[in-house]
């Protein structure tokens, strides 16, 4: 459990930043300032140690209470007449309030990673999948497939964590693991075996990757295809990695649906989900969808036990009228359907609201700054910082408890849209 | 605030009360002698009426990772049944995977004042807690699942003693805040992830070595040994094979007398006869449940419709697939700890198939003889949502109800079913031993599913009818903790019920090798896995009700 020995130094903390809850971290906090002594990496260190500076609210760029600046954001849901509740990069509770209060103020509910959520949601709607977690990965995986996604510019820890383990529940010995990757090449070296072993890359464009991967399904459900080329990659290539993936017995196919960013990835998404379910008609085989930023995971899931569905319900007509095209945040505000824009973004201080004109309410991390200010801005604490909390990580099956570790009087997401649904 | 509940006609099996006219009191939540000085605060005239203690679901996936996967994929499901937002109520949406708040009034609209999650990973613990937290009015708890569990499969193996198995058994209920234990396709998911495709009582794991008759035999001692009351829950081999009910009568006499309830046993009480090679074993199986006292099962009832099917069951799930309806399904495997299938189905009646099954429940209802020893479920929503425990009720209290049912049926799967001739109605008495006294013993609820003193004011109010649909589906009153939460069929308050636990006591000196485990094989530390009650507690609305052991057991 995350505990603090007597020197102020943190063991064993959950990172809510990484997308795979990594929690071996050690941290120190000196005052309010958070240092990563064990662990770290880019994005947890950021996470982490992303000073305060502001800790007042502002209503028109002026200071004023936390009192005054809910009743305002009360106010502007009063007079609304669509809301559009967003960003939500946020924790457990703070997920839950944000659906109480779109709920109660007939409010649409989307999220910050949602365009690359829904590439992965419209597939598990429409065909379903054959997933695993993140453990068996780490003590299984024989063959780890990459698609179109360099994963450790987002998942710096991944391969450390899941591909070179230094032991296996099953004795495997992890140099036998093999990497291609499928698409973008690698960015840095994580992929590479703690011995040298170095990934295979296959490369190929964006707009090729729908092809390559039809190809690919077809050559392991045993289709003879005409083409000897498909997007610059040889058929000949193709046909190995489909040898590779049949003859592999645990092989583990993964992708970053937001680095799949082009047009109707969800088709290639449920290309690659169905060669999965092919694949394990003879052998195993498993999909692992890369997310968990943001909150997003979290987010998602209370959505869904909470209304049915996950992001992308408008709550305007009394119950949760789920559009993913229709209620799409960033389609409403470009069409000119939102009147108010409350923006949630407790993670990161660089994740601010999309640039638009209607009114803005920002809960967001001490520190954001905006090129146009807010109506109303709150700076909210961050979970497993200044607050306790909880967090799903990518796989949506593992969630982990956040610590509060350090008192900086900065509200909780939860608190403010609790106070702004009592308001209301 | 003293309440009488006045002239009622008092059914209450753990007492052997069977429609007695009684008065009940009511005070801080508990039901409570008469006051000597005969003041009360508020009276309630139930003359005429039926009342007996709020409902018991023993078995209902209504939190946790497969139960919000089907959530979400399916919302054409949800379209057909949302729910708008009230003064009193959220909205969410309803029928086979319902939103947390609509499952929660609708169970206290129909009586009901308590579930149980049986399928709680250990590593997805955590959320089933949190959607139970979610869950408004009845109260909750699970049964967590081991069998499949490296952890579990090293140690045994290893040829471990009993008493590190009760240990870690003791271990993981405690950390998960379950109940009790279940075990799903015993050792089966875990053989599917090395590729194995079934796996019957006596096959062995081809890398660990055991089987699933030694995982049985392992897990339900430890329950037992443990003091536990609720006996391992178990969901067999070859869920839905045809020919699976000798696994499953191979199972009921191979635990050596040890209790075990044996969960959805319709599902597993399959024959191989006649033209389309599928019968009812239901007779054998029955007969065998009849003649075993250590055994209890519940049903897991299939009504005709639309549905999803959710289980932990995932080599099973995915050897399924193709029946999925509408055609998407998913599986997981999950965490060297266990897996998930989750497909929708639509069972048919005029599938032969599908008709025999609805006939093989029935006929295990009315041939197994004692109704301590028999639940009323659907496995909800995998043979039909909860919400069609009403009519399930009318089916087993009416004779001619059930048969007009049965005459519209697939006709092959009529002349294959003896339940035309079988006679027997359930009495109001033994509905309530079956989902009220009954399953509060076998759950382990001390305080619950009595309308004795002392006992928690959980309290259902039923207008007598002969339709037994209309009656079971609107209750004139539910009472929860004392608490009105129900007037006429309509919810009129929002109250969030306990969640119940066991705490089984465990030498802690395991935690040094588990903690090993945590930090070699794992993804999280062991510290991080550990849920707190704090977390059950969460924002203030949650509670946690620990309930005591059997004797024999360690306190």
């Amino acid at each position: 459990m995350t505990e603090r020995n007597e020197a102020g130094v943190w063991q064993e903390v959950p990172s809510p930043f990484c997308g795979i809850a990594s929690d071996d971290l050690t941290i120190s906090v000196n005052d309010q300032q958070v240092t990563v002594i064990e662990n770290g990496d880019p994005i947890t260190v950021k996470g982490f140690e992303t000073p305060i500076t502001d800790t007042v609210p502002r209503v028109d760029g002026q200071e004023t209470s936390l009192a005054n600046a809910v009743q305002r954001i009360a106010e502007l849901m009063r007079d609304s007449q669509q809301t559009v509740i967003s960003g939500l990069g946020t924790d457990l509770n703070g997920a839950r309030s944000a659906m109480a209060l779109a709920d109660k103020g007939r409010a649409t509910v989307d999220h910050m990673n949602s365009t690359g959520a829904f590439r992965n949601f419209l597939v598990l709607q429409d065909t379903g999948w054959m997933n695993t977690t993140l453990a068996e990965v780490k003590n299984r995986v024989d063959l780890l497939l990459v698609v179109g996604s360099d994963i450790e510019s987002a998942y710096p820890r991944f391969y450390e964590r899941m591909v070179w383990p230094q032991e296996t529940l099953f004795s495997q010995d992890i140099e036998s693991r093999d990497v291609i990757y499928l698409g973008k090449a690698p960015s840095g070296d994580a992929s590479t075996s703690p011995k040298g072993k170095k990934a295979q890359v296959i490369p190929c464009d964006d707009a090729d990757l729908p092809e390559v991967m039809s190809v690919l399904r077809a050559l392991i459900a045993g289709r003879t295809l005409q083409a000897d080329q498909i997007g610059g990659i040889a058929i000949s290539v193709l046909s190995d990695l489909a040898e590779k993936l049949k003859a592999a017995k645990y092989s583990v196919v993964t992708w970053s649906a937001a680095m799949l960013d082009f047009d109707h990835a969800e088709a290639t998404v449920q290309t690659l989900c169905e060669m999965v379910k092919d694949l394990n008609v003879e052998t195993r085989s498993s999909g692992l969808p890369l997310g968990g930023k943001e909150g997003d995971t979290t987010v998602n899931q209370v959505a869904a036990w909470q209304s049915g569905y996950p992001m992308r319900s408008n709550f305007n007509r009394g119950y949760p009228d789920y559009d993913p095209y229709l209620s799409d945040s960033l389609r409403m505000l470009a069409d000119d359907e939102v009147d108010t824009l409350i923006w949630v973004s407790s993670f990161d201080i660089d994740r601010t609201p999309p640039k638009t004109d209607t009114t803005t309410v920002v809960l967001g991390r001490s520190g954001m700054t905006f090129g146009q200010e807010p109506a109303v801005f709150i700076p909210v604490g961050t979970p497993g910082i200044d607050h306790a909390g909880r967090a799903f990580r990518t796989d949506s099956v593992v969630s982990i408890p956040l610590r509060q570790l350090r008192d900086s009087g900065l509200p909780s997401t939860f608190e403010v849209l609790s106070a702004v649904e009592q308001a209301l | 605030m003293l309440m009488k509940l006045t002239g009622g006609r008092i059914v209450d099996p753990a007492h052997g009360v069977n429609d007695e006219v009684r008065d009940i009191y009511v005070n801080n939540g508990r039901i409570v002698k008469a006051p000597s000085d005969g003041k009360i605060d508020q009276e309630i005239n139930l003359r005429g009426k039926v009342v007996m203690a709020g409902a018991i679901d023993m078995h209902t996936h209504i939190g946790g990772g497969k139960v919000n996967i089907a959530r979400t994929m399916l919302p054409e499901d949800h379209a057909a049944d949302v729910v708008a937002r009230t003064e009193l109520m959220r909205s969410g949406c309803g029928h086979a995977a319902p939103s947390t708040l609509t499952a929660g009034y609708r169970y206290a609209e129909m009586g009901y004042t308590a579930g149980f999650e049986p399928a709680i990973l250990p590593i997805n613990a955590r959320q089933a807690h949190m959607e139970m937290h979610d869950t408004p009015i009845i109260d909750k708890g699970g049964y967590v699942m081991l069998g499949s569990d490296d952890y579990l499969l090293r140690m045994m193996a290893a040829n471990d003693d009993q008493e590190s198995i009760n240990n870690y058994v003791a271990w993981t209920i405690t950390h998960s805040q379950a109940i009790g234990v279940k075990v799903v396709n015993p050792g089966g998911i875990n053989a599917f992830k090395f590729n194995q495709r079934k796996l019957d009582l006596d096959e062995k794991n081809s890398f660990y070595g055991v089987t699933p008759r030694e995982i049985l035999l392992r897990l339900s001692r430890a329950v037992k040994e443990l003091g536990i009351p609720h006996p391992l829950h178990v969901h067999g081999c070859n869920l839905g094979v045809p020919g699976n009910m000798n696994t499953t009568l191979d199972t009921i006499t191979g635990i050596d007398g040890l209790p075990m309830h044996m969960t959805h046993i319709q599902f597993h009480s399959y024959g191989t006869e006649g033209d389309f090679k599928f019968s009812s074993g239901a007779a054998e199986i029955a007969e065998a449940i009849n003649s075993n006292k250590n055994i209890t099962v519940d049903v897991g009832q299939i009504l005709f419709g639309q549905t999803v099917t959710a289980s932990g069951d995932s080599m099973m799930q995915h050897a399924a697939h193709s029946h999925a309806h509408p055609n998407k399904w998913v599986t997981m495997d999950i965490e060297c700890d266990a897996g998930c299938g989750v497909l929708p189905f639509k069972y048919k009646d005029q599938s032969y198939v599908n008709a025999l099954q609805w006939m093989i429940g029935l006929e295990t209802f009315l041939l197994v003889e004692d109704p301590w020893r028999i639940f009323l479920t659907t496995d909800h929503p995998n043979g039909a949502p909860f919400t069609s425990y009403p009519h399930l009720i009318k089916l087993l209290m009416d004779k001619s109800f059930r048969n007009d049912v049965l005459s519209e049926l697939h006709p092959e799967a009529q002349k294959a079913s003896r339940l035309a001739s079988i006679d027997r109605e359930y009495s109001l008495y033994e509905i309530a031993i079956m989902t009220r006294a009954g399953a509060a013993k076998l759950v382990g609820l001390a305080d619950r599913g009595h309308l004795g003193v002392g006992g928690a004011a959980d309290i259902t109010v039923y207008t007598d009818d002969d339709d037994r649909e209309k009656m079971f589906s609107k209750p004139d009153y539910v009472f929860k903790d004392g608490k009105m939460v129900v007037e006429n069929g309509d919810l009129i308050d929002v109250t969030w019920g306990t969640t119940h636990v066991v705490k089984p006591e465990y030498d802690n000196s395991i935690e040094k090798e588990l903690k090993g485990y945590f930090d070699k094989y794992l993804t999280m530390k062991m510290g991080n896995f550990k849920i707190s009650d704090d977390e059950i507690v969460d924002d203030g609305r949650g509670s946690l009700t620990i309930q005591p052991l059997h004797k024999g057991g360690r306190i």
